[in-house]
């Protein structure tokens, strides 16, 4: 094993399938010299040259729709957005032609595109630079979403991204990049579609993604001093939604909890909760079960309320109090 | 040069397309036909013309107004009909309809509801191509509405950098759905905005087959020869509606009847007749040809079976254990 940061993870995942697969390139704003806004491409340009570290004009709608196109053609490209916010440019190709082409043509086509895109908030960009986007794209059949939540997953997880055969969304987390964990030596891969259980406990299921799986962890530390245990199940992939082990788990500890960045509204946590309610789970349950989202509202600049307007650690430790003092309604 | 039986060829297939289309409408009238279609009826010359001047290998993207596309690539006329009429036997087993028509072993890369939306999809493609090296170019159609669409000017701006194997030919029939290119395109030409790429942007009549070869033809060749895009502009006229839905309220039946005096096939054999590549007779057999084959078509599309409604879910996902 040896430590590495979650951003060095993604360009190692990155630079060790470009060295095995000349299919594979990666396209972006800013991506050669600067190393990307965050440096996650770093150094890249200079083994693998500019044809594969292919900068792109400012021009999101069309060159991810290059993505696409390259991909038809047997290309595995990985398309970088800057921002997950300006995920908007990309929209119609992405959903309309990505998600759609395989299916509308009778599934004639594989679209192996990975787009990849830091979203989140704690950086004081306000409201155009912060969102968490998950919940944007949920809804589109064709597509899957990954949301690593470290060095490890992300790495494992990028590469398995990389060689799947359908457009992924890939959603990094700007505050995870500088965060540090143990990788393997070998090669090895993470599965889409498995979520992971970061931490066994009895009393409540906490599902988390992305940067909230830190944050509950340190809220569950908190808690076992309480003497709440806490099951702590990262989802990875969010589409497909796979609920099997949280059912398991909710049968384990009788308590569901979703944790997640974005806007309450329409969030995942809303169709977790659903699809638990409407599993035989659901008759193991001592609890209602309760969402933890973002609020409704943009992200603002001020370090405070851009704290307020999101999940810290201190809103788990009230919520999972709450939940387990069983006062709900009161 | 075109020999005569290339030229023949060129009628032949100009004739197909339109009967396809006109079959459609009827069809269409038969309460056959689940959702719309858009007809190509009087753009003939475009596809033709371009698809003849480029290779079998080479690539295309297509539109929402993409019968002809495809049947000029060389589509299979029964997979079309069997698509247009939802049938499990049709080129999308009943998924795209009229508007998703596409064949990827023929090269034809899909045709997309989204208009401008293939722009840079055939970018992608062409990018893709460079980068393995390939000879193949790649087509790109789309029409006077799609050209102000923000992704046409970005694709033309990165093929133009990238110098890639790419022709973008706008098929300007005068409407995007109602609206005339003259209100919504300030300057004369479509092929106006090449100069701003500093490529060679040329507009020419689409109603002349040859135009359209010779144009298309030196266009494949820069591409092929790693100089780049190219923007040509084909003037031509939409005979029918843009969708089942128009009532033709925004134009005249005299500017229609106007431009019907320029229709690409009846010009083209005239054509073929002054100079005796055509005789009279040759001209119907052929007429008769077309028919059959278009009627054998009907047939298969007809008698084919519908789609499975519990297979609704099939081709989603690449990976799905029954594909």
């Amino acid at each position: 094993m040896r430590e590495i940061t979650y951003k060095e993870a993604i360009r190692e995942a990155m630079i060790e399938k470009m060295r095995e697969d000349e299919k594979v390139f990666l396209m972006g704003e800013d991506i050669g010299v600067y190393g990307g806004a965050f440096g996650v491409s770093m150094g890249m340009l200079k083994e693998f040259g500019p044809w594969r570290i292919l900068e792109t004009p400012m021009s999101e709608a069309a060159f991810t729709g290059v993505g696409v196109g390259a991909a038809i053609m047997g290309m595995r490209p990985i398309v970088e957005i800057m921002f997950a916010d300006f995920l908007t440019f990309s929209a119609d190709q992405l959903v309309n032609q990505a998600a759609k082409l395989r299916y509308m043509t009778g599934g004639q086509v594989k679209i192996p595109l990975v787009i990849r895109a830091p979203q989140g908030s704690g950086t004081g960009a306000a409201a155009q630079h912060s969102q968490n986007v998950e919940a944007w794209f949920f809804n589109i059949p064709g597509i899957k979403i990954v949301v690593p939540s470290n060095p490890y997953n992300a790495k494992g997880l990028l590469k398995s991204a990389i060689e799947d055969d359908n457009p992924v969304l890939f959603l990094e987390h700007k505050l995870l990049y500088n965060k540090k964990g143990k990788i393997p030596e070998d090669d090895y891969r993470v599965p889409l579609g498995q979520p992971h259980i970061e931490k066994e406990g009895d009393d409540i299921t906490i599902v988390t993604t992305s940067i909230m799986t830190y944050r509950a962890i340190e809220a569950a530390k908190k808690l076992e001093e309480e003497g709440i245990s806490v099951e702590i199940i990262d989802l990875l992939t969010i589409k497909p939604l796979n609920t099997e082990i949280i059912e398991k788990s909710v049968k384990k500890t009788h308590r569901l909890l979703v944790v997640y960045e974005g806007c309450l509204t329409g969030g995942i946590g809303g169709e977790i909760i659903a699809k638990i309610a409407e599993s035989n789970a659901f008759l193991y349950l001592d609890a209602p079960m309760f969402r933890l989202g973002g609020k409704d509202v943009p992200i603002p600049y001020n370090k405070n309320l851009e704290r307020a307007a999101v999940p810290q650690i201190e809103d788990i430790i009230k919520k999972v109090r709450f939940i387990v003092k069983g006062d709900w309604y009161a | 040069m075109l020999t005569r039986d290339e030229k023949l060829a060129m009628l032949e297939k100009m004739l197909l397309i339109r009967a396809f289309e006109e079959k459609a409408e009827k069809l269409f009238m038969r309460n056959l036909v689940h959702g719309t279609m858009h007809l190509s009826v009087g753009e003939e010359a475009i596809p033709v013309g371009a698809i003849f001047a480029i290779k079998s290998t080479d690539y295309i993207t297509s539109t929402h107004r993409g019968h002809g596309h495809m049947i000029a690539k060389g589509g299979d006329l029964k997979k079309m009909f069997a698509e247009f009429l939802g049938k499990d036997t049709g080129y999308c087993h009943g998924r795209g309809g009229s508007m998703h028509i596409a064949d990827f072993g023929l090269r034809n890369l899909g045709a997309t509801g989204i208009v401008g939306a293939g722009i840079p999809i055939a970018t992608g493609a062409a990018l893709a191509l460079k980068m393995q090296n390939k000879s193949d170019v790649v087509l790109a159609f789309f029409g006077d509405g799609a050209a102000n669409e923000g992704v046409f000017f970005e694709s033309l701006n990165m093929a133009t950098i990238w110098k890639l194997p790419e022709i973008f030919l706008c098929e300007n029939n005068q409407y995007a759905m109602s609206s005339p290119v003259k209100r919504f395109v300030p300057t004369p030409n479509i092929s106006d905005r090449a100069s701003a790429f500093g490529i060679p942007g040329i507009s020419i009549d689409g109603m002349d087959v040859i135009a359209v070869y010779e144009t298309v033809k030196a266009a494949a060749e820069r591409a092929r020869s790693g100089k780049g895009p190219t923007l040509i502009e084909a003037k031509t006229y939409r005979f029918k509606g843009h969708s089942k839905s128009d009532k033709n309220l925004y134009r005249t039946k005299e500017e229609i009847e106007e431009w019907k005096k320029k229709d690409p096939i009846t010009t083209f054999a005239a054509r073929l007749m002054e100079i005796g590549d055509l005789q009279q007779n040759e001209f119907e057999n052929m007429k008769e040809k077309v028919n059959a084959i278009i009627e054998e078509a009907v047939k298969f599309a007809i008698d084919s079976p519908e789609p499975d409604p519990k297979t609704v879910e099939k081709f989603v996902y690449a990976d799905e254990k029954e594909n």
